[in-house]
């Protein structure tokens, strides 16, 4: 082993090294692109959400009931998608990752459909279940049942587009760690949700967090798909994106930045949070690597 | 209608009861349990949603349909979501593969921190994302103010669409070529210029090689993002039908003049693109696997 190790480290040589001319040159360029294409704009938000002063920026936030009802909308939509997701996640992930049946392969594309497909038709097949002309429009109404335009809807859609996210970080982790320690366990007497909760879960505790970073962003950020199902009732079914597109339809420029500044804000904060975990996860995975 | 749900869920019960009988491996707990959660999940949220989408399509007639998606307005937006979304991707391709050879290679200040910020467009609400472009490049903007002048108008125009699809697809490109890149070996570029190869033939000969099918694939997923992208473009775009009217703009008008049939016609086919997306993105995928290694 020490051996190895020792002939691993001496060919682990640094690779060719290009020019200096040429490193300095393709570094500018890259740096440059980073921040025309997101140093800027970050920047550009909270200079003009804060340009006349604090007092303004919170006026702009929380003077308008509209305003602070989209805040208030998408604090609870986003927790209910979360949880609906990470549901299906885990269990999905189970599924995949221990057993082997027919029509797995299958399973695991379908759950990336919601990548591939635009938001807008994501928030129109929703259109047409619930909608009047709808399958069970007609029902619905029969029965006083109101989901279209409503935050039934909202969540509804939202589940849509951030259902793979969970899903595809718990995989490759439950992969890793492969089924030893829950075997051992189940052999040794405890049952299913014993080992759920004191192998399975300890082990994939950081990408579940991972993922759930990642789907509530997309979950508070989704614009399209509750674009669609919203209906667009002014103060109900705004969520914060919906809110700052319809601010900057009544040329409301600070108001609309400085919502868009606790968005930015929240984006700024899942990035800082995923990076920390990422480098977590790589620890992890290396001792996991280590013991075995 | 609700029969057909009713007979849809029966079915899938049927598959499943087939799917858990077949598999006498593991002895682990909790297969039924699971797949039939997730499986039934994923058929209220997502299957079933989007067949929605291929019935109603089917129950126009096929001239009927025809009529709807190849009238001169859709062209226009296809063929405008078409372009802008490739040429986006094209120059995604370009400056991710920059952004992630220089990640990976060389070493600068706040590298950590330039890194985490790839993942921004991911994090980052459209509408957000929308709304700070259009501010930036109009004319009294800040970015603008020097460009329109030199007559680079990127509001409310076809540039303007590209470029703000560039920034919503960033990350995927450098994404996948960074572990591609991160994992050449150095002794195979090393071996290759003792063997005389230039700098530049090693660059071409090996390493381009090597990352292509990532570099594909990236695009792939940035073309694909950028097909269905809505909440940034209609800030950034005029939205002028035959001229920056992009299919997923058109789809939501179509709706809100409840024009269903329309818009299920003109959705249908930006899904059926969706899903030759996916498809080609699985096939390299497999295909990279196979013989990259």
């Amino acid at each position: 082993m020490g051996n190895k190790t020792i002939i691993t480290a001496s060919l682990k040589k640094k690779r060719p090294e290009d020019s200096e001319w040429v490193r300095y040159l393709l570094t500018t360029m890259a740096l440059g692109v980073v921040f025309l294409i997101i140093g800027i704009p970050v920047f550009h938000v909270f200079f003009r959400a804060f340009e006349k002063g604090p007092m303004v920026y919170l006026d702009n936030l929380f003077g308008n009931p509209n305003t602070r009802h989209s805040i208030f909308l998408t604090l609870s939509i986003a927790p209910r998608v979360v949880f609906l997701s990470v549901v299906f996640g885990v269990s999905a992930a189970w599924a995949i990752a221990r057993f082997r049946f027919p029509g797995r392969t299958i399973l695991l594309t379908l759950m990336d459909l919601p990548l591939a497909v635009s938001p807008v038709v994501a928030g129109l097949v929703f259109v047409l279940i619930f909608g009047m002309q709808g399958w069970m429009g007609e029902w619905l109404s029969a029965n006083n049942m109101q989901i279209l335009f409503g935050t039934p809807s909202l969540v509804l859609a939202t589940c849509f587009v951030t259902l793979p996210y969970v899903v595809r970080e718990l995989i490759p982790v439950l992969e890793t760690y492969g089924e030893e320690e829950e075997l051992a366990a189940v052999s040794l007497g405890a049952n299913g949700w014993q080992m759920f909760w004191r192998i399975t879960m300890p082990n994939i505790r950081l990408a579940l967090v991972y993922g759930i970073i990642l789907c509530n962003a997309r979950a508070m950020g989704e614009f399209g798909a509750v674009y669609v199902v919203s209906g667009r009732i002014s103060g109900l079914n705004d969520t914060m994106p919906l809110r700052v597109e319809k601010l900057f339809q009544e040329y409301d420029m600070p108001a609309a930045f400085a919502l868009a500044s606790v968005l930015t804000f929240l984006a700024l904060v899942t990035l800082g949070v995923k990076t920390y975990l990422e480098k977590s996860m790589a620890h992890q995975k290396a001792d996991a690597g280590e013991s075995t | 209608m609700m029969a057909k749900i009713e007979f849809g869920i029966r079915v899938q019960g049927v598959i499943l009861v087939a799917f858990i009988q077949s598999n006498k491996g593991s002895p682990l707990p909790g297969l039924s349990l699971s797949l039939g959660y997730s499986v039934t999940y994923l058929s209220l949220i997502v299957l079933i949603p989007l067949s929605a989408c291929f019935i109603k399509a089917g129950s126009l007639s096929p001239t009927e349909f025809w009529t709807i998606v190849w009238s001169e307005r859709t062209r226009a937006a296809y063929s405008l979501t078409f372009t802008t979304a490739f040429l986006a991707a094209l120059i995604n391709a370009a400056i991710g593969f920059l952004v992630a050879w220089v990640l990976v290679r060389y070493e600068f200040p706040f590298k950590r921190f330039v890194d985490a910020m790839i993942d921004l467009p991911l994090a980052l609400p459209t509408a957000v994302a929308g709304l700070v472009y259009s501010s930036l490049y109009v004319e009294s903007g800040w970015l603008g103010q020097f460009l329109v002048p030199l007559g680079i108008n990127a509001a409310y125009t076809k540039f303007a669409i590209v470029w703000v699809l560039v920034f919503t697809g960033f990350p995927f490109v450098v994404r996948t070529v960074q572990p591609v890149l991160e994992e050449i070996e150095p002794e195979v570029e090393e071996a290759a210029s003792i063997l005389g190869a230039s700098r530049l033939q090693v660059f071409t000969r090996i390493l381009l090689p090597t990352v292509f099918p990532a570099i594909l694939s990236g695009f792939a997923q940035a073309f694909a993002r950028g097909l269905g992208e809505y909440g940034s473009v209609i800030f950034v775009s005029s939205n002028i039908p035959y001229k920056t009217e992009l299919a997923p703009v058109l789809i939501v008008t179509r709706l809100e003049e409840m024009a269903f049939p329309e818009a299920t016609a003109i959705a249908t086919v930006l899904l059926a693109a969706s899903f030759g997306i996916l498809a080609f993105i699985n096939t390299i995928e497999i295909w990279s696997k196979r013989f990259g290694k």
